[in-house]
């Protein structure tokens, strides 16, 4: 009875690893499985590999991407994660949570749209956030010569700026405004052999907009002008406040991906919802991430959205304050967007 | 009035089988439960991922996370057939002469009564197996379709495509037709003397649960309110006709389904552990369970078609009599 109900309680949170070859993936893995934070992770990997760690609820998984038959290329899936899931989810008292690490090549996309687009895995998990670890002396040049480095700092809730110790101060300080370029809204941490406070990797929430704001209320805000990050901002930062310098990370990034901040006032709901329905169908499989706070005329309550390439979700989250400015503000992540349509489109549907 | 013999076991009962006249029940906790004179437990694996039993109901195959295969005798006898360490047993299938068939990442292994072991690689991860009714034939459902081998020779396979995720597979029992179960919620299916394609879609989940009726004249399905019935008997099969709907409710889902060895008569599991018997001719029902813990996971008759043994996610098992 007791596993019964235990089940229906919470959805098992997952949480997934991304980073190239030599990034620091498995001495971050071996961490969560090593210390003593009292909970229980079920890990599933590529590969055994240098995992020095005995344990049974490792599990090896083939990569193995599903396309949906409904002639949309970027509604992916990843085939092996739905069964593992299930699997490990038929005995679920052995673990508090999952952790999906994958391949360095590896397009993020279709792993978190696992959690979102089969509705076995999406009744029984939740994903809780996209870890990304990249290696300071070799970004610069895996940032000119892959598209998945790019890709997996964009679709990143939290980078992990690793190997600190190998690169100089100014380099880390322009290796962080290259990845804020990428993705403004991810939270940064500067690490050396992967020796972060697990609570800032796990059980993060950052799919859960209602959390992800408490965690951070300002996540549309850094890099933002009109923003000073005080004590509150819960990232390393140290001096991207320089954002009028962004040639230095331009130095570093000169790549496809791109992001798009746009603020406008109060939307009138019957143009803003068939805009955002819209824009993802058309530009969806552009789209990396979206992230957005929208005020919603003669509502009373923030509406917030984000999305991965054609799915999108919102939700009322809690009401304006009454010192809080009424506007709207909405991030897209991605590449080939078009910044002046989006833009216009978006004011359009101001009331 | 039938009557139930409850069974209430500590996991997710992946299957249920008699063995002779003795019901058995497979848990993913790596148990294998039997009643005969009494409750009995066989501890088999470190987690328990598939199990089929062989066409005559004699044995019991089962396979685990632990990479181990095992053959199951009526006395709870475990004999070991194969064991790869660190691999998930994905499917297994029991064939005819004893044949036994698993898969495990993109490998089909087949093993025979005269020790003769045969491995059939696919491009892409096996989902489900299944033997053919007659001769050595095997079909590994995968990404973009099934393959379908001999499995005494190292002849190339027939592939039947169709693009999509295939994740269980079927032979119908005059071996004429191929149906799969995909990834979207839909049913594909393969008249095997031409390839001709039939498409069995409108489900709102995906399909776990497939049964043929006695003869082969119907395929049963979960996925829908109801158990969606394809009828088989034609020339075309259900190309162009459209499926019964039985036992349909409004609140809740068909999770198993298992088609009675004898009458046309679908036993049907809800995912809230009712369990309806529905009559295919007159869609009369009759409820056989009220309710559970758990969804359905697994609905068997027994050979005469007067026991029905069930399991639920939850672990609430049982045995209804339809004699009393």
């Amino acid at each position: 009875m007791s596993e019964a109900v235990n089940r229906i309680a919470e959805p098992i949170p997952v949480t997934v690893l991304t980073g190239y070859l030599g990034a620091g993936k498995t001495t971050l893995l071996n961490r969560i499985l090593s210390e003593d934070h009292g909970k229980r992770y079920a890990v599933i990997v590529n590969e055994f590999g240098e995992i020095g760690i005995d344990n049974d609820l490792i599990v090896e998984s083939d990569e193995e991407i599903y396309e949906m038959n409904n002639g949309c290329v970027c509604c992916t899936v990843r085939g092996d994660l739905i069964r593992v899931v299930e699997g490990l989810m038929r005995r679920p008292g052995r673990f508090d949570a999952i952790v999906v690490e994958t391949t360095g090549l590896a397009d993020p996309a279709p792993v978190a749209q696992t959690f979102f687009m089969d509705d076995d895995v999406r009744a029984k998990t939740r994903l809780d956030a996209v870890v990304a670890l990249v290696d300071a002396k070799h970004l610069p040049l895996r940032l000119k010569d892959s598209r998945e480095a790019e890709d997996q700092i964009a679709f990143a809730d939290v980078v992990l700026l690793n190997k600190t110790d190998l690169v100089e101060g100014e380099e880390l300080a322009r290796l962080e405004q290259a990845i804020r370029a990428i993705n403004p809204s991810a939270r940064i941490h500067r690490t050396e052999r992967a020796g972060v406070a697990l609570e800032k990797v796990l059980d993060r929430g950052a799919f859960d907009l209602q959390r992800a704001l408490e965690n951070d209320p300002h996540f549309l805000d850094h890099g933002h002008p009109d923003h000073a990050c005080g004590p509150d901002c819960d990232h390393d930062h140290h001096d991207h406040h320089d954002q009028g310098h962004s040639h230095t990370a331009a130095d570093i990034h000169d790549a496809s991906v791109q992001s798009i901040s746009l603020r406008a006032g109060p939307m009138n709901p019957e143009r803003f919802f068939p805009w955002i329905q819209k824009t993802t169908q058309i530009d969806g499989p552009n789209i990396l991430r979206l992230k957005g706070i929208v005020a919603l005329d003669n509502d009373e309550d923030r509406y917030v959205v984000q999305g991965i390439h054609m799915i999108v979700e919102g939700d009322h989250e809690r009401p304006w304050k009454p010192d809080e400015k009424r506007e709207s503000r909405i991030v897209f992540i991605g590449r080939d967007l078009d910044r002046e349509k989006l833009k216009r489109t978006f004011e359009a549907c101001q009331a | 009035m039938p009557t139930i013999a409850p069974l209430d076991l500590p996991s997710h009962c992946i299957a249920t089988a008699f063995l002779g006249e003795i019901p058995f029940f497979v848990l993913a906790d790596g148990t294998v439960h039997r009643l005969d004179h009494g409750h009995k437990t066989s501890e088999l694996h470190d987690g328990l991922l598939c199990a089929a039993h062989d066409p005559r109901n004699q044995y019991l195959l089962t396979g685990g996370e632990d990479g181990k295969v095992l053959r199951l005798s009526a006395d709870g006898t475990a004999e070991p057939i194969s064991e790869t360490p660190g691999k998930w047993i994905n499917c297994i299938a029991a064939g005819p002469n004893e044949a036994v068939a698993y898969a495990t990442g993109r490998v089909t292994f087949v093993h025979q009564r005269n020790g003769t072991i045969s491995e059939f690689a696919e491009k892409r991860t096996v989902e489900g197996l299944a033997f053919a009714p007659k001769g050595l034939r095997i079909a590994a459902a995968r990404y973009d379709g099934v393959s379908l081998h001999w499995a005494a020779t190292q002849a190339p396979p027939k592939d039947l495509e169709w693009k999509g995720a295939h994740t269980a597979v079927t032979f119908s029992p005059d071996g004429n037709y191929v149906v799969t179960a995909m990834q979207e919620n839909a049913l594909h299916g393969w008249r095997l003397k031409d390839s001709k394609h039939m498409r069995m879609t409108g489900y709102p989940a995906k399909v776990k649960s497939m049964s043929w009726s006695a003869k082969g004249k119907w395929l049963a399905s979960s996925g829908a309110p109801a158990a969606i019935v394809w009828p088989f008997s034609g020339k075309d099969g259900p190309m162009g006709k459209a499926p019964l709907e039985l036992g349909t409710r409004g609140d809740t889902m068909v999770t198993c389904v298992a088609c009675h060895p004898t009458d046309d008569v679908v036993a049907t599991g809800y995912a809230d552990g009712m369990i309806l018997a529905v009559r295919i001719s007159d869609q009369r029902e009759v409820v056989l369970r009220r309710g559970g813990k758990g969804a359905i996971s697994t609905l068997r008759w027994n050979g005469k078609g007067v026991q029905l043994a069930f399991g639920s996610e939850a672990g609430d098992c049982g045995v209804v009599d339809l004699t009393a």
